[in-house]
C-alpha cells in the first residue's frame, strides 16, 4: 500500500515538474489569433458587435469572451469567415446586435442644411468626414466605411446614407441559377 | 508552306464553324455616320483620361484620351467633328452599365490631323517605336484588348526566339482576320517586319487555321523571299488562338500557370494588331478604325465591315440589313466566348471583334441544367487542364479559397466544357461569378485594410491630443501654484511683448494704411476724390497715438 | 527486422485502430471536416500516441513490475498520457496557435482518446519490448493519421457537392466512414500468419 502510494507519488512529481519547466519554456506572449481574426473582419468600426471598434472584438472572440456572430456589417460571410478559421459552426447573425444590411452604403451630407457643428467629425470612426466648426462639412466618399454611427449625432438630421452605386469596375456576374438538384423529387411526388 | 512537325494543345472541341457565312463579300468600308461614341476604357489596365473638352473641334486621327498610368493607351477621334459630350453612355460589357464616354459629332468633312509617318524605323530606337505604338492607341485586335507597346519590349532577361502571328481565328462565326489576310497581306506583312525588329526576334511563325486556305495563301505570296518568316497551317481545333494553346501547339512549349509567352521567349501578336502597328509607324494614323464581322441569321447581308472605333452598333447592323425579326439575341464576339449585348445603343470598341446577330435556331435555347452527372467530359475538354468539375462545385459551394486552390485564373473561359457538358450546366458563367467574387473580396479587404489604419490613426491622434490636453492643464496649474516666485520675470517679459506689440503697431500705422492700386493714370477728378475722402478719413479717426495709448491703459 | 515491418504494417492497414478496432472515433468524426484541421490533428496525435507508447511502456516495465503494482497499471498510464498531452498543447500553443485554437477541445481530448490508452494497453497485452512498443504506438499512430486525413478530404468535397437532403451531415459522414471501414477489411488478408 506504501509502495503504491510513495510510487505514484513520485511519479507525479516528475511529471509535475516536468510541465512545470515547459510552462516556462513555452510560455505564450501575447496572442497572435487576434491578428488573424482581425483581418476578417470588416473593419468598419461601427461598434454594433458592443465592442469600441473592429479590433476589441477580435480580442474579445479570441478570449472566448465574445461569440462570432455579433458583427452586422460582416453579415454571414463574416461569420462563415470566422467559424471556418476557428473550426466552429456558423450560426445565424446574433439579432441583438442589429440586421444585416442588404447592400452597402455611405454617408452623404445634404450640404444646405448642415449647420457646421462638428458632431458629426467627432463621432466619425475613420476620420472621413472634413469640415470645420461653422463651415459647410462633407464625407469622403471613399473613404466612409458606411457605420452609420455619424447619423445619430447630427443635430439637424442632414446625413442620409445612400447605396454605394455599382459600376462597370466594381460590377460583379451574377451565381447562375443552381441545376435542379433532384429531378426526379417531381416524379416521385 | 513548309512541312514542320506539328505539336498539339490538349483538349478542345470542334464546334460547327460557320465562318462561310460571312466571306461571301469583301470588306465593306462604314459611311461616316453622324455620331461617335468612344468609351475611355476600351483595353485591360488603366481607362484613358480625356483631353479635350466639350463643343472643342478635333481633327480625325486626333488624340481626344491620354493614357493614363503604364497599362494604358491612347484615344483618337474617328473622324473630324466637334466633341457633344463626356459623360455615362451605354458601353458594350455584360453588365449593360454606362460608363465614362466621349460623345462626338461629325463634322461631314473627315479632315486628317497631321500624321508624321516612320518609314525609317529600323534606324528608330526600339523604346521610341513602343511610344509611338502606345500613343497610337494600339490594343491586341483580337479580342482581349491587352495594350501592345508592352508585348513589343522583349523585357531585358531574355532573347526572344520566336515572334507567333495569330491568325488563327478559332472561334465560329468570326472571319474578320481571315479577311483582312485575304485583301491586305502587305499590310500585314509590312507590320509583322515592323514588330519583328522591335522585338529583335529570331523567326516568325505566321499561324493560321487549315480552314482558311485563301488567307494562307495570300500571306504565303506576300512573305516570298523573307526567310524568317514562315506560314504555319494548325489543323481546326478551337480553342486553338488562345495564347497558349497556340504557343503549345506550334512549339511543344507549354507556357506555366501565371507566367507569359514572354518567359519562355516567344511573344504572341494577332495579325491584325500588325496592320494597326504598318499604319501608326508607316502612315502615322493612330488606331481609328477595325474591321468587324457582321453576320448570322439577324442581319441579310452577312459581311465584314471597316467600321470606325466609336460606332453605334445599330447602324452598323443597319448597313448589312439588320436586325431581322428573327434576331434573338445581339452577341458581341463569337458564340463561344462572347457576351450578350443588353443594347444595341452601344458602340463598337476596340475589341469588337464580332457582331453576332443570332437567331433561334443558331442559339439554341439548351434547357434548364440539370445535375452534374461526373462524366468528366469537361476535364477531357478543357484546354487548360483543370478540373472544371471541381471548379464548378467550389463555385456553387461559394468557396473562393479552394476554388483558387484548384486554379481558377487559369481558366480562360473559352467555353468548351460548358459546350461539351451533357447537362448543360453554364460552367463558364459559374467562373465568371467566382472570378468576379473573389475580385470584389480583394478591393473589400483592401478597403478594409484602409479603414482599420485609420481607425489606428485617429485613435493614436485621440490619445496624443488627450496627453497634451492633459499637459496644457497641468502646467497651467503648475504655474498658477508658482505665480508668486515667478511674479516678476513674468511681468518683465509681459511687459517687452507690450513695448514690441507697441512698436509694431507703431510702425504699420506710420506706413500708409492702404497701398493704392490701378493709380497710374488718374484724371485730376479721381485725383481730387481722392484726396477729400482721406480728408474725411483722417478726420473720423482720432490721433494714432493716442489710440494706442489709450487701448494700454485699459489693460 | 521483419517482425517490426510486420507490426507496422499492421497496424498502419491490417488492425487500422479507427477503422478495424474502432478505437479514437471521436476525433475521427470530429475534427475530419477541414483537411488542414484534421492534419494538425494527426501530426499532434501521432506524437502523443508514440511519446505516450514509449512513457507508459517505461513506465510499467521499470516501476509497476519490479514493485507489483500492476493492479494501477490503467490509473498510471492516463496519467502518463495526460501529462504527454498537457505537453502536446504547451509546445502547439507556442508555436502552432491557430491550430491550437482551431483543435480547441479535441486536443485536451487526446488524452481520453481511447486509441492511445488502447495501444499503451495492448503493448503490455502484446508483451512488446520497447522498441516493439514504440513502432506499435508509431503505426497506430500513422494508421490514425492516414484514414483521418482521407476521411477530410472525402468530406471537404462531400461539402461542395450536392448530397440528398436527408443524408446531409453527419449522417453522410457517417456513411462515408462505414464504406472506409468496409475498405480496409480487405487488408485483413495482406499477412498470411
Amino acid at each position: 500500500m506504501l509502495t503504491a502510494i510513495l510510487a505514484l507519488g513520485a511519479l507525479a512529481l516528475v511529471f509535475g515538474l516536468l510541465l512545470g519547466f515547459a510552462a516556462v519554456r513555452f510560455k505564450v506572449e501575447g496572442d497572435p489569433l487576434v491578428e488573424k481574426i482581425d483581418a476578417l473582419l470588416p473593419q468598419t468600426q461601427c461598434g454594433q458587435c458592443g465592442f469600441p471598434g473592429c479590433r476589441p472584438y477580435a480580442t474579445a472572440i479570441a478570449k472566448g469572451e465574445a461569440d462570432i456572430n455579433q458583427c452586422p456589417p460582416g453579415g454571414q460571410t463574416t461569420i462563415v469567415a470566422l467559424a471556418d478559421l476557428l473550426g466552429r459552426d456558423p450560426k445565424p447573425l446574433n439579432p441583438e446586435n442589429g440586421q444585416e444590411k442588404v447592400e452597402k452604403t455611405v454617408a452623404i451630407i445634404r450640404e444646405d442644411i448642415c449647420i457646421g457643428c462638428t458632431l458629426c467629425i467627432q463621432a466619425c470612426p475613420v476620420d472621413a468626414i472634413l469640415g470645420a466648426p461653422k463651415q459647410m462639412h462633407t464625407v469622403i466618399e471613399k473613404e466612409c466605411t458606411g457605420c452609420e454611427l455619424c447619423v445619430a449625432p447630427c443635430p439637424v438630421e442632414c446625413i442620409d446614407m445612400i447605396p454605394v452605386k455599382e459600376d462597370i469596375g466594381s460590377w460583379k456576374w451574377k451565381a447562375p441559377p443552381a441545376p435542379a438538384t433532384r429531378p426526379r423529387a417531381e416524379s416521385d411526388a | 508552306m513548309s512541312t514542320r512537325p506539328l505539336f498539339s494543345f490538349f483538349g478542345g472541341v470542334h464546334p460547327p464553324m460557320h465562318k462561310d457565312v460571312s466571306t461571301g463579300q469583301p470588306i465593306d468600308v462604314m459611311p461616316l455616320a453622324e455620331r461617335y461614341i468612344l468609351p475611355l476604357h476600351q483595353n485591360i489596365g488603366q481607362p484613358a483620361k480625356p483631353v479635350v473638352s466639350v463643343g472643342e473641334r478635333v481633327l480625325k486621327g486626333q488624340r481626344i484620351g491620354h493614357a493614363e498610368g503604364y497599362v494604358s493607351v491612347a484615344l483618337h477621334a474617328p473622324t473630324s467633328g466637334t466633341i457633344a459630350d463626356i459623360g455615362a453612355y451605354p458601353v458594350p460589357h455584360p453588365s449593360g452599365l454606362s460608363d465614362n464616354c466621349i460623345v462626338m459629332t461629325a463634322d461631314g468633312a473627315d479632315e486628317w490631323t497631321e500624321c508624321v509617318a516612320l518609314p525609317d524605323y529600323e534606324n528608330i530606337n526600339p523604346s521610341h517605336l513602343r511610344n509611338i505604338v502606345r500613343e497610337a492607341g494600339i490594343v491586341g485586335l483580337g479580342g482581349a484588348g491587352f495594350p501592345s507597346f508592352i508585348k513589343l519590349n522583349p523585357g531585358t532577361h531574355k532573347k526572344i526566339d520566336t515572334l507567333i502571328m495569330n491568325g488563327i481565328e478559332c472561334e465560329p462565326y468570326i472571319t474578320c482576320d481571315d479577311m483582312l489576310m485575304r485583301e491586305r497581306a502587305a499590310e500585314i506583312v509590312a507590320g509583322i517586319r515592323i514588330i519583328r525588329h522591335a522585338l529583335q526576334a529570331n523567326r516568325v511563325l505566321i499561324a493560321i487555321e487549315d480552314n482558311k486556305p485563301q488567307a494562307i495563301k495570300s500571306i504565303e505570296e506576300a512573305i516570298r523571299g523573307e526567310s524568317a518568316m514562315e506560314v504555319v497551317a494548325c489543323p481546326t481545333r478551337y480553342p486553338q488562338g488562345s495564347e497558349k494553346q497556340l504557343v503549345e501547339a506550334l512549339t511543344g512549349k507549354e507556357i506555366p500557370s501565371e507566367a507569359l509567352p514572354l518567359h519562355v521567349g516567344i511573344v504572341v501578336h494577332n495579325v491584325g494588331t500588325a496592320a494597326a502597328v504598318y499604319r501608326a509607324i508607316m502612315l502615322g494614323e493612330p488606331l481609328t478604325s477595325r474591321i468587324i464581322t457582321v453576320t448570322g441569321g439577324g442581319v441579310a447581308q452577312p459581311r465584314n465591315v471597316e467600321a470606325r472605333i466609336g460606332t453605334v452598333i445599330e447602324d452598323i447592323l443597319a448597313h448589312c440589313g439588320g436586325p431581322t425579326a428573327e434576331t434573338r439575341k445581339l452577341i458581341m464576339g463569337g458564340p463561344m466566348m462572347g457576351f450578350a449585348l443588353h443594347s444595341d445603343r452601344a458602340p463598337v470598341v476596340k475589341t469588337t471583334n464580332c457582331l453576332l446577330a443570332a437567331t433561334a435556331e443558331e442559339i439554341p435555347d439548351r434547357g434548364p441544367a440539370l445535375p452534374c452527372i461526373r462524366c468528366g467530359a469537361c476535364s477531357d475538354a478543357c484546354p487548360a487542364r483543370l478540373l472544371p468539375q471541381q471548379l464548378f462545385w467550389y463555385a456553387q459551394a461559394k468557396d473562393l479559397d479552394k476554388i483558387q486552390e484548384y486554379n481558377l485564373f487559369d481558366c480562360i473561359e473559352c467555353g468548351c466544357c460548358a459546350y461539351v457538358c451533357p447537362s448543360n450546366i453554364p460552367l463558364v458563367h459559374y467562373y465568371r461569378f467566382a472570378k468576379t467574387e473573389i475580385w470584389a473580396r480583394e478591393r473589400e479587404k483592401e478597403k478594409a485594410e484602409l479603414a482599420r489604419q485609420r481607425f489606428d490613426f485617429r485613435q493614436t491622434r485621440l490619445e496624443r491630443e488627450k496627453a497634451e490636453r492633459a499637459a496644457r492643464h497641468k502646467k497651467k496649474r503648475d504655474e498658477l501654484h508658482s505665480e508668486e516666485p515667478s511674479a516678476a520675470p513674468a511681468t518683465e517679459t509681459k511687459k517687452a511683448a507690450i513695448l514690441a506689440a507697441m512698436e509694431r503697431a507703431k510702425k504699420k500705422k506710420d506706413a500708409p494704411r492702404i497701398t493704392p492700386a490701378n493709380t497710374e493714370a488718374l484724371t485730376p477728378q479721381q485725383q481730387q476724390m481722392i484726396e477729400e475722402v482721406e480728408q474725411r478719413r483722417r478726420q473720423s479717426r482720432p490721433n494714432p497715438e493716442q489710440q494706442s495709448a489709450a487701448s494700454n491703459g485699459d489693460k | 527486422m521483419k517482425e517490426y515491418a510486420l507490426i507496422l504494417l499492421s497496424t498502419v492497414l491490417v488492425n487500422n485502430f479507427v477503422l478495424v478496432k474502432f478505437l479514437g472515433l471521436c476525433p475521427f468524426m470530429g475534427v475530419s471536416k477541414k483537411l488542414e484541421t484534421a492534419t494538425g490533428m494527426s501530426f499532434a496525435t501521432t506524437f502523443v500516441l508514440t511519446l505516450s507508447s514509449a512513457c507508459s511502456y517505461l513506465v510499467n516495465e521499470y516501476l509497476l513490475v519490479p514493485l507489483g503494482l500492476e493492479f494501477l497499471r490503467t490509473m498510471t498510464f492516463i496519467l502518463v498520457i495526460a501529462v504527454v498531452v498537457q505537453f502536446t498543447e504547451m509546445v502547439m500553443h507556442k508555436h502552432f496557435p491557430l491550430l491550437y485554437n482551431v483543435l480547441g477541445i479535441f486536443l485536451p481530448l487526446i488524452t481520453t482518446n481511447c486509441a492511445v490508452l488502447g495501444v499503451a494497453l495492448l503493448n503490455i497485452q502484446e508483451s512488446h519490448g520497447f522498441v516493439e512498443s514504440l513502432l506499435y504506438g508509431f503505426g497506430a499512430a500513422v494508421g490514425f493519421s492516414m484514414v483521418m486525413i482521407l476521411f477530410a478530404a472525402m468530406r471537404e468535397r462531400i461539402a461542395a457537392a450536392d448530397v440528398p437532403l436527408a443524408f446531409r451531415g453527419p449522417a453522410i459522414a457517417l456513411v462515408t466512414a462505414g464504406l472506409m471501414s468496409m475498405a480496409f477489411m480487405g487488408f485483413s488478408g495482406l499477412v498470411r500468419v
